[in-house]
């Protein structure tokens, strides 16, 4: 066990440094297409991180979470239709709005377990995307166009790809590590003691609800800043970021990369887009093949694609 | 001197069941009262109604004086009641020490920490330790709880209790399902605390009850039909008639 952790210590460290050459890697390949992809992996990575807070540690599954990342996305999409483009007020707001949103459902949702639980935070993530789709000042169905990305201190660096990649970069580290640290805490602890035995965690006096609600709050502003990056790389916002496919998306990212590992998820995100990138290139019906490897993968990895990494107990 | 625990008309009905008939019971600083009476007598049902876990229909439950009957499980267990399960809840995918060590956190960290705290949770461990030492699972620190024997999980589920420095412990069945050796253990265990920590103790090995017990009451059918010194038990006729067999009497 000792070995094995001691390896997954450079691992992610080995794997950043990988990332933060990449752009140069796609230029001198000739593809710098590759780096604005690999963004798109990084911003839902974020957002699969999110997900993995409250499903793989609180075995909270959230059929909602695109919801919070749709609002994310929203908030950066209508501030700049109002003019409003500072990335460092947008993109907190962002945060803000989502961590909001996720605070006053989950006081409801996160009273309910199981099925329950699915199921209304469904509904609430349904009830965004129909939001959404009336919004007509804001492009209802047809969504939004974010013309131009958030300036950072008043500069467009951002247009720049790999700028735009780098800042993406920096962040999903940033969520990674404040993740870690989150659930290695002793709030933490309270979380994954909770998913074993509530009954005894109530007996040494934790109130559950109130840290299963400030697990999904958090969980839901990570969500929300995934999405204002979203919006920003997209230049576009819609509807269809909202609706529960999407959420059902995440949770096969965590599932596949791992649930409670927080890098699994990563990992997940990074080969579920990846293999929708090149499958989706040979065939329209991609998710033919993409359906049964993910079977493949729950059945011959139940750890995920993170077992093959490392192993973790809790 | 007033009693620690005093359950007043304490009533449950699960439909035309009724579990808990006007329960009346008082325990007193620094004794054990055992808590006797045959399978669906509403034993762990009580248990439950005093922890917070089941809503009584009527009655109150008074801890040191203070009414706790409309309290939630958690608030309970921080004005110093605690329990240990019937049926063994500790955390399987936490280690002894996680499992110890959370109880002591749960007793000191009332506020979320959302970050580690190195220098806290050392002295949680610490003390964890010793605990774990004083109950024989010195040995078994590092084992996930999950993977330990029945009778050392019993022994690490009263670790657990006893780490939250108890005003009241509810202790629903510690012995169940443990061997004579562990049950000697666990008799020696609650022997030390009496005179400190007032328990409720909730056992079908009658041994064992007639050991340690300052008082014994007997509950039959949501009803307390007999509360008194184990003597005055043993000599009860209608305890005898009602729970105990004639035939099988009460030798002990």
């Amino acid at each position: 066990m000792t070995s094995t952790r001691r390896r997954a210590g450079w691992l992610p460290l080995a794997l950043f440094v990988v990332a933060a050459a990449w752009p140069m890697i796609a230029e001198m390949s000739g593809n710098p297409f590759w780096t604005v992809l690999a963004s798109r992996m990084l911003i839902f990575a974020i957002a699969a991180i999110s997900l993995d807070l409250i499903l793989g540690y609180g075995a909270m599954v959230s059929f909602g979470q695109a919801g919070a990342v749709g609002i994310g996305a929203y908030s950066v999409g209508i501030a700049a239709s109002h003019g409003l483009n500072e990335g460092l007020i947008v993109l907190p707001l962002a945060v803000l709005a989502s961590g909001l949103f996720s605070l006053v459902t989950g006081f409801v949702a996160v009273r309910t377990r199981g099925v329950y639980f699915i199921m209304i935070t469904l509904a609430f993530g349904q009830m965004i995307y129909f939001t959404a789709t009336s919004l007509s000042a804001y492009g209802g169905d047809d969504g939004l166009t974010v013309w131009s990305r958030s300036t950072i201190f008043g500069s467009g660096i951002l247009e720049d790809e790999r700028v735009f990649y780098a800042f993406v970069l920096i962040l999903l580290a940033a969520v990674w590590v404040l993740a870690r640290l989150l659930v290695a805490s002793p709030f933490g602890k309270v979380i994954t003691a909770a998913r074993q035995n509530e009954a005894r965690v109530e007996s040494l006096g934790f109130d559950i609800f109130a840290h299963r609600l400030a697990i999904y709050t958090i969980s839901g502003a990570i969500a929300g800043l995934a999405g204002g990056l979203l919006a920003n790389h997209a230049e576009f916002v819609s509807p269809a970021y909202m609706n529960w496919q999407r959420s059902g998306e995440l949770i096969v990212m965590v599932v596949l990369g791992g649930m409670g590992t927080l890098f699994g998820p990563i990992a997940g995100a990074l080969a579920y887009l990846g293999l929708e990138h090149v499958l989706a290139g040979f065939w329209q019906h991609w998710r033919i093949i993409l359906g049964p490897l993910l079977i493949l993968v729950v059945l011959r990895a139940p750890g995920g694609l993170g077992s093959f990494i490392k192993t973790r107990r809790t | 001197m007033s009693p620690t625990l005093k359950v007043e008309g304490l009533r449950k009905a699960y439909g035309g069941l009724v579990v808990s008939d006007g329960i009346d019971l008082e325990v007193r600083p620094g004794e054990i009262h055992a808590l006797i009476g045959p399978n669906g007598a509403g034993k762990t049902t009580l248990v439950s109604e005093i922890a917070g876990a089941v809503t009584p229909d009527a009655g109150r439950v008074f801890l040191e004086g203070r009414d706790i009957t409309g309290l939630p499980p958690h608030e309970r267990a921080r004005l110093g009641l605690a329990r240990s399960f019937q049926i063994t809840a500790v955390l399987p995918r936490f280690t002894v020490l996680e499992n110890v060590t959370i109880a002591i956190q749960g007793l000191e960290c009332r506020r979320f920490r959302f970050l580690p705290a190195p220098a806290l949770e050392t002295g949680w461990c610490e003390r964890a330790s010793a605990i774990i030492e004083s109950v024989g699972l010195g040995r078994r620190v590092d084992t996930l709880a999950g993977s330990l024997s029945h009778g050392e999980k019993r022994m690490l589920e009263m670790a657990i209790v006893l780490a939250r420095a108890p005003r009241l412990l509810l202790a629903d069945e510690p012995m169940a399902g443990a061997g004579g050796e562990e049950t000697a253990a666990l008799v020696a265990l609650l022997e030390r605390l009496k005179g400190t920590v007032p328990v409720l103790l909730i056992e079908h090995d009658m041994d064992a009850v007639f050991a340690l017990a300052d008082r014994i009451s007997v509950l039959v059918y949501g009803r307390i039909i007999a509360s008194g010194t184990a003597a005055e038990i043993r000599a009860n006729p209608e305890v005898q008639a009602a729970y105990l067999g004639s035939d099988e009497g009460l030798v002990a």
